[in-house]
This record gives C-alpha cells, sequence and structure tokens, in this order.
C-alpha cells in the first residue's frame, strides 16, 4: 500500500526533476544569448562607430593617407570583380561536379576517393588555399597580384560548399522524376537538363548564395597572394586600355577588396583610421547579412512551396 | 546508374544503311558519352585541387628542408626567421596556435552543447526556427570583422578587469574565436541529437525519467560519435583561424601558453610574411610554405580523427 509519507517523497521527487529542467532550459537561452548578444554587440559598436563615416564621398574616394579623406572606391569595385571571376568559375564547376557525383558515378573506388576529398577540401583552412595560390596562380601561371587570381583562388574555397549544396538540393527530388523521365526514353543528359536542373536550381542558388557571402569576407588567402592594400585607382575598363585593348584587360589589374581595406585601416594606429575600419566593417557585415539572409528566406519559401 | 554505358559502339560501316533517325541516336551517344566525361572533369578537379596543394607545400618546404634541419625546426626554442641570427622552432607559433585553440574552445564546447541540448531536446519548434538562422548568420560574419571586435571592443573591457592585459593578446582573440566557433559545434551535434531515434527517447521518458535525465543519459550516450566529430571539427577551425589573430593578438612569436600575453600563430605568421616584400625563392618565402605545411597536416590529423571515431563509434539502430 501507497503511504501517504511515500506519496510526498515521490511528489517531492517530481518536484526536484521538474525543477532542474526549468534550471538547464534557462542555462539553454543562456548560452543561446550569449551567440545573440555578441552579434548585437559587434553590430551596434561597428555601426555607431561607423554609420556617420558613411556619406556618399565614402563609396566614391580612393583610400588615402588623410582619414577624412578616405574611401573604399577601389575596395568594392575590387569586390564586385573579384566575386565575378569566382561565381563564373566555382558555379558551373560546383554543379557539374555534384550533378555527376549523384547521377552519373558509379559505385566504385574512384567515386568513394573524389568523395571523401570534397569533405577534405572543406575541412583545409583557408590560408593553405591561399599558399596554394601564391604558388601555383601568382608564380608558376604567372598570374600575378591581380583579380584573376584572387578569384580564381575564392572560387577553389567555395568549390565544396557549391557541390554539397547542389547534392543536397538534387537528393531532395523524389526517384519517380527520374523513373518517369528514363520511362519517356529520356537520356541521363535529357534528365538532368530538363527535370533535375531545373527542379534543384532554387536549391543550389541558396548554397551559391550562402558561397559568395563566405567568399566576400575572406581575407587571409587574398593577402597570403600578396594584393596590394594601397590602391588609388580602378582596374581598366573594357576597351579602354592600352592598344590593344580587349573586354578582359581588368583580370590582370591590380586590386584591393573590402575585407583587405579594412584589414589596412584596423592595423593603423590612428583613431581616425580605426572609424573607416568600423564604417567599412559595417559595410561589409551589412553585405554577409544580407546575403545570408536572402539564402535562408529563399530555403524557408522552397520548403514551404514544395509540391511534390 | 548511367544509361549510356551499357550502350553497344557501332562500327563506322553501320552509318550508312540505317535511317537519319537512328543515326542521329548514335550521335545521341556520343553526345552523351562526352557530357559525362565533361562532368566526370569537374567532379576530378577537387581531385587535382588536393594534389597541387600537396605539392605546392611539399616542393617549398623541401627547399626549406634542405637549408634548415628537421631537428632544428622541431625543437629549437626561438622563431627568427627574418633576422640574421635566424632560428626556426615551429615550437614558438605552435605554443600560440594551441594556447588561442584552447581558450576558444573553453568557450566553444560548452556552449555548443548546451546549446544544441537545449535546441533539440528543449525548445519549441519556433523557438528553433528562429535560433538555427540566427546562428547560421554569426557563423557568416567575416573573421576580419570579429578580429576587429576583439581589439578595439574586447580587449578593453578585459583591460578594465585585468589592467596588465597588454593590448595585443591570446585571450580575447581566443575568445571572440570561441563565439566565432559556437555555431559549427552547436550545428552539428544538434543534428547527431536529432539523428536519435525517437524510440529511445520514448522509452526514456515511458521509464519516468524527465527531459533532463533523457538529455544527459540516453541522447548524449547514443549522439557521442556525432557529437565527438563536431568538436573535432571545431578544433579544426580553431587551429586555422587567421584573422582573428593577425588583428588582436599582435605578431610577435612568443613561447608561452598564458594567454594574457601577445603572441604568433602559424596562420598569423603566414600573413605577417605575405604582408611584406619577400623575395620569390627566398627561404623567408619557403618558411611560409613550411608553416602551412604543419598546418595543412595538423588539420588533416583532426579530420582523420573525426572519421575515425565517426566510424568506430557510430550507434547503428
Amino acid at each position: 500500500m501507497l503511504q501517504a509519507t511515500d506519496l510526498a517523497a515521490i511528489r517531492a521527487i517530481i518536484t526536484r526533476a521538474k525543477r532542474w529542467d526549468l534550471f538547464f532550459s534557462i542555462i539553454g537561452i543562456l548560452s543561446l544569448m550569449v551567440g545573440v548578444l555578441t552579434f548585437t554587440v559587434l553590430f551596434v559598436d561597428m555601426a555607431i562607430q561607423g554609420v556617420p563615416r558613411l556619406t556618399s564621398e565614402f563609396f566614391t574616394s580612393f583610400p588615402s593617407r588623410r582619414p577624412e579623406n578616405a574611401g573604399i572606391l577601389s575596395a568594392w569595385v575590387g569586390t564586385v570583380l573579384v566575386m565575378l571571376v569566382t561565381a563564373l568559375s566555382a558555379v558551373p564547376l560546383g554543379v557539374a561536379a555534384g550533378v555527376y557525383l549523384e547521377e552519373y558515378a558509379p559505385k566504385n573506388w574512384v567515386t568513394d576517393i573524389i568523395e571523401i576529398n570534397i569533405s577534405n577540401l572543406a575541412g583545409i583552412p583557408s590560408i593553405v588555399y591561399g599558399l596554394l595560390a601564391l604558388g601555383l596562380f601568382v608564380y608558376y601561371f604567372g598570374f600575378g597580384q591581380s583579380i584573376l587570381s584572387a578569384g580564381l583562388t575564392l572560387a577553389l574555397l567555395i568549390l565544396p560548399v557549391i557541390i554539397v549544396a547542389t547534392r543536397e538540393s538534387i537528393r531532395a527530388i523524389p526517384q519517380a522524376i527520374h523513373e518517369a523521365s528514363y520511362a519517356c526514353g529520356a537520356t541521363t543528359w535529357q534528365t538532368v537538363s530538363d527535370h533535375i536542373l531545373p527542379y534543384s536550381s532554387a536549391g543550389i542558388l541558396t548554397g551559391v548564395i550562402i558561397g559568395m557571402a563566405r567568399a566576400i569576407g575572406e581575407t587571409a588567402p587574398i593577402i597570403t597572394i600578396g594584393a596590394l592594400t594601397f590602391i588609388a585607382f580602378l582596374p581598366t575598363a573594357p576597351f579602354a586600355g592600352d592598344p590593344p585593348a580587349g573586354l578582359f584587360d581588368w583580370i590582370f589589374a591590380p586590386f584591393t577588396v573590402m575585407p583587405i581595406q579594412m584589414f589596412n585601416w584596423t592595423s593603423r594606429p590612428e583613431a581616425e583610421f580605426q572609424v573607416n575600419a568600423a564604417a567599412a566593417g559595417f559595410v561589409l557585415v551589412f553585405m554577409t547579412l544580407a546575403m545570408n539572409g536572402l539564402a535562408i528566406y529563399l530555403r524557408f519559401q522552397l520548403r514551404k512551396n514544395i509540391k511534390w | 546508374m548511367s544509361a549510356s554505358a551499357s550502350a553497344p559502339t557501332l562500327p563506322a560501316s553501320i552509318g550508312q544503311g540505317i535511317s537519319d533517325r537512328l543515326s542521329k541516336k548514335a550521335s545521341r551517344h556520343v553526345k552523351e558519352r562526352v557530357i559525362e566525361a565533361a562532368l566526370f572533369a569537374a567532379a576530378a578537379f577537387s581531385v587535382f585541387v588536393t594534389l597541387a596543394i600537396v605539392y605546392v607545400l611539399v616542393k617549398e618546404s623541401w627547399s626549406f628542408f634542405e637549408h634548415v634541419p628537421l631537428t632544428d625546426f622541431l625543437f629549437d626554442t626561438q622563431w627568427t626567421p627574418l633576422f640574421d641570427d635566424a632560428h626556426y622552432g615551429i615550437m614558438v607559433l605552435l605554443s600560440g596556435t594551441l594556447t588561442s585553440s584552447a581558450v576558444a574552445l573553453v568557450v566553444a564546447i560548452p556552449l555548443g552543447t548546451i546549446i544544441a541540448l537545449y535546441l533539440s531536446e528543449f525548445a519549441g519548434f519556433k523557438v528553433r526556427e528562429i535560433a538555427k538562422p540566427f546562428l547560421e548568420l554569426l557563423g557568416g560574419v567575416p573573421t576580419i570583422v570579429y578580429g576587429y571586435f576583439a581589439l578595439t571592443f574586447l580587449t578593453p573591457i578585459l583591460q578594465k578587469i585585468y589592467p596588465d592585459l597588454p593590448g595585443f593578446n591570446l585571450l580575447s582573440a581566443g575568445l571572440v574565436m570561441g563565439v566565432m566557433i559556437i555555431p559549427y559545434v552547436a550545428s552539428l551535434s544538434e543534428d547527431a541529437m536529432r539523428a536519435v531515434p525517437m524510440s529511445l527517447r520514448e522509452g526514456s521518458y515511458a521509464m519516468g525519467a524527465t527531459r533532463l535525465q533523457t538529455a544527459l543519459w540516453v541522447v548524449t550516450p547514443a549522439a557521442t560519435s556525432g557529437i565527438a566529430s563536431a568538436y573535432i571539427l571545431g578544433i579544426s577551425r580553431a587551429v586555422g583561424e587567421t584573422m582573428i589573430l593577425a588583428v588582436a593578438a599582435g605578431m610577435q612569436p612568443n613561447l608561452t601558453f598564458n594567454p594574457a600575453e601577445p603572441g604568433a600563430t602559424i596562420t598569423s605568421y603566414i600573413v605577417q610574411v605575405a604582408l611584406g616584400d619577400l623575395p620569390h625563392g627566398s627561404i623567408g618565402y619557403q618558411t611560409i610554405f613550411a608553416a602551412g605545411l604543419t598546418l595543412l597536416l595538423m588539420t588533416l590529423a583532426f579530420n582523420l580523427l573525426g572519421y575515425w571515431l565517426r566510424k568506430r563509434y557510430r550507434e547503428v539502430y
């Protein structure tokens, strides 16, 4: 028989257990808050310091020895051009590799090696890619410290991200779509180009945006290839340089990018340059946040609109 | 998998006797094979990247080790490659890397694990849907911005607590690096915990266990291999992190395990040399490849350890 004292003891145990549950929930929320708070403080601190500096001259001036005249024109133009090279080389290559691994690859040791290799590449520190680029692109291929070298370096860096995103969004397509297409007599490539790629394009786009957001903020590999930090000119516009001028003269131009400009200002002792660094940092964080936010929103829409 | 792989190759003489439709089909096979080969080349390119990394690092390090004996590299206690009296003791840079990584992990592992447990076992659907993208945003902030934050915000605050703290120190760089790594640890551990089948939790609840007891004594042991590989990924991120340390930890080589001192890491040394103007082929130029090779071997060892842990301790349901 259950005694009244036993009942009380059991109730005490339950109360205590519930208290522990509550206690851990609070610890969990507090831990989350550490992350949230750090991010908020970082963002607000940079905004307070940097936003007053964000005039239109800041975006249209070259870096200068006088902090109040310095701007980020060459940095943001450089970032845009480097990202162009990165996207044009990494996206086709990454998507093609992802399609091969999901749709074509036979189950054998070659495929295993490629797969293990890709997950290994994702774990290599970015600065090692910088060393690769220094040895290979800058000196061996002779591209020099140019937009081309930087763009290709970042392309190698985000290649695993794009491959993984491509594979995941292809895997989300039901097998029935493949089977229906093959049953109609389509070849593998017809199935891929008419069905698989269109249906997975939104997922791939999400991965590409996340990869590009990462590439925009990467500093270490670009410093390693020896990018100049004081650039007071823009790359030559297409057909504008010395004859024979071509459409792609700019890819061999020296350059600077946003994170390098920020690093340069951060490492100066004068307080006015720190303000510039905060302003450049604010622009940089704003760009990566906007891109990541867009990717998250796309993924959310995608999950909502999925019809199969 | 491939539809075209089993197709017989047609002898050239057949082409004349068959109808247009069928000969079109023959060209279709050729096109398929060409496309497949191109896609394979794209996939195999990643292997080429790995080989190129190893080749470049080993080649330059080889010339470096022709000048510097390996024992000096491993056991010398000074790192002054750019001075007249050159010493090449990688131990000095390793101590900076290990100290800052240790500080980062002291922050990232407990917080990351708690966040993962909370999100997977306690939080409601809505909290999780908001928290996960937010963590992703936190992981997407450029590391140079974190470095700026450590130098201009965290260090002055720490200096108010410990007035002796130098302006550049491994402590504040390590702490910020820890916050940067939290998202990686948390999201991978959470994935591992969510992969634990519901029936294990239901069994535990049916025995009268509370949420916390279930989380700690059922879910965590079942997800150990995944959690361990999340930790290892965190470690290899910390070891390879560059800009936070280059900005906030100073770049003076310093053989110390005290986080309250400035120090150089393997990564920040590479940045320091790259910022200068060393001639291609000089021994100073080669040191960064030797340092990079050391870094690559370390991260490779961690990645292999993670792979092995996942295989060895995976619970199969």
